[in-house]
């Protein structure tokens, strides 16, 4: 008998998405934003600065390859041709190896930027916790960026950090955050916030000593919370704070956050994942309105 | 004792030292990490003026004077970047044994950078490379140096004397030696036989000069 193979708990859904009541054969310019991440990809399309469709997916060994799929799982969502197409921009981490890209942007601007078109206006600050990086940025009502402060050198509070500890308790990725709040009791004493190898080890001798699966979560959720407020306090929190990545997914993180910061964080009905492609598309949109797209 | 031909009552004092040296309930006295790393170093080689320590979960290094005792010292007890825990890690994604890495590396073509420093991220790297059809032996050499180059950051903030010596398990591992020598500059490390009995021989150093 074939052996099952093991569950991958990390394994979040990756999905697509068209907009009902928008038909592209009415826009003007459609614009799309690929945001090749270190661990997720999105590609967002947009006709005349309005989401037509997009698309999530893990981003694979090879960026330029995700770049592709993310294109063409959003498109699949609709019944575009590709040569529609208008003008693309690529951003994130692996923005230069988007190979059908006009241009490539910082993921800082275009987060600032996206976070604003699916939070609405009155935003001031943009905290995005992707796979690899932390991201605190600081930005005027048009998108501006005014300061900004990252963590890109180390896993404790980002998206990956997370992923590997779902592994590690066998706790599928989607429930974490629900299972950490069914624990009531006093919460272990804190994992490390600082290493997720160390967090790891420490929850390892937690479950030995017996303490439940959902106690860990709690304890580590808390160390997570812990990682990222301390970026966040550098920085400073200009209301209104909005939160974009996967891990804006995660209650049992931030929940824990948002009552260190004493704010509540806005809100949307939008994927958070998508905020830094629906960036790069408005930038793509806007260059098309003055003219300056590609040259056909 | 057994080793030794020596009972319980031969044993003048017991001390212990390291992160669990309050769970051990037979000493007499703790040595802190510091002093311990310094005396197991100098008992080792007196003429250093400098001792490494690189244990699993954390790195540290101290100066000393010509009795051995510490003077001033340098810590990573924050990230296992800087720690044995890393190499571990990347030998588990190169899918090798942590020997083989460190045979393996002295036997590598060319220098290919390591981007990541954290040892979540650098796991991903190393499949990239493995991927990308980087020979295994290339990429060794890579996880040393990138390793060597924190490990020797954090000597650097205490400054580096020329004569230094290398204790705990990392420093069994010829790979990780030769990368420190080339990113220290220097042309010898003195390596003891048992470097990770280092920290366990300076508290007994301690117990007997403290007699």
């Amino acid at each position: 008998m074939a052996e099952a193979p093991k569950q991958e708990f990390w394994r979040w859904t990756e999905s697509n998405w068209k907009n009902p009541d928008l038909d592209w054969k009415d826009a003007r310019h459609i614009t799309v934003g690929i945001d090749v991440g270190s661990v997720s990809s999105q590609a967002v399309i947009m006709a005349d600065g309005k989401i037509l469709a997009y698309s999530n997916l893990r981003t694979g060994s090879d960026s330029a390859n995700s770049a592709r799929k993310a294109l063409k799982y959003a498109r699949d969502a609709t019944d575009m041709p590709e040569d529609r197409l208008d003008y693309c921009i690529g951003t994130g981490y692996g923005r230069v190896n988007v190979p059908f890209a006009d241009r490539a942007i910082t993921e800082i601007a275009c987060h600032a930027r996206g976070a604003i078109f699916i939070y609405g206006p009155g935003v001031g600050t943009v905290l995005d916790v992707g796979g690899q990086d932390i991201k605190a940025i600081q930005c005027d009502e048009k998108g501006k960026v005014s300061n900004f402060l990252m963590n890109d050198k180390c896993a404790a509070g980002t998206g990956r950090g997370m992923e590997v500890f779902a592994d590690l308790l066998g706790v599928p990725i989607d429930e974490v955050g629900d299972r950490s709040f069914e624990y009531l009791g006093e919460e272990p004493s804190a994992v490390s916030s600082t290493c997720v190898v160390y967090a790891k080890s420490e929850a390892t001798g937690l479950r030995r000593q017996g303490w439940s699966k959902e106690a860990v979560l709690a304890a580590y959720c808390k160390a997570m919370a812990e990682r990222i407020y301390s970026l966040v306090e550098r920085l400073g929190v200009n209301p209104e704070l909005a939160v974009t990545g996967g891990m804006a997914k995660n209650r049992g993180v931030m929940e824990r956050l948002m009552s260190m910061i004493g704010i509540e964080r806005m809100k949307t009905d939008w994927d958070t994942q998508i905020a830094g492609a629906v960036g790069a598309a408005l930038f793509g949109y806007a260059l098309c309105q003055k003219g300056k797209g590609r040259k056909k | 004792m057994q080793a030794a031909g020596i009972s319980r009552d031969d044993i003048a004092r017991i001390y212990g030292t390291g992160s669990g040296e309050n769970a051990v309930s037979i000493v007499a006295a703790t040595v802190n990490d510091i002093r311990a790393m310094a005396k197991g170093g100098h008992y080792y080689y007196p003429k250093a003026r400098t001792v490494v320590d690189v244990g699993a979960e954390e790195g540290r290094a101290a100066k000393l004077d010509a009795k051995g005792n510490p003077v001033d010292f340098a810590i990573n007890e924050k990230c296992a970047a800087g720690a044995g825990a890393f190499i571990e890690a990347m030998a588990w994604a190169l899918e090798v044994s942590i020997e083989e890495m460190g045979a393996l590396s002295l036997e590598a073509n060319n220098k290919i950078p390591m981007n990541a420093q954290c040892v979540v991220f650098a796991e991903s790297e190393v499949v990239g490379l493995i991927h990308s059809k980087t020979s295994k032996a290339d990429i060794s050499k890579a996880i040393h140096d990138s390793m060597a180059s924190r490990i020797a950051s954090m000597i650097r903030r205490i400054g580096v004397n020329a004569d230094v010596v290398m204790i705990g398990g990392v420093a069994c591992n010829p790979g990780f030696v030769a990368a420190m020598k080339r990113e220290l500059k220097i042309d010898n490390i003195y390596i003891p036989d048992d470097p990770e009995y280092g920290a366990a021989v300076g508290a007994a150093v301690a117990a007997a000069e403290e007699g």
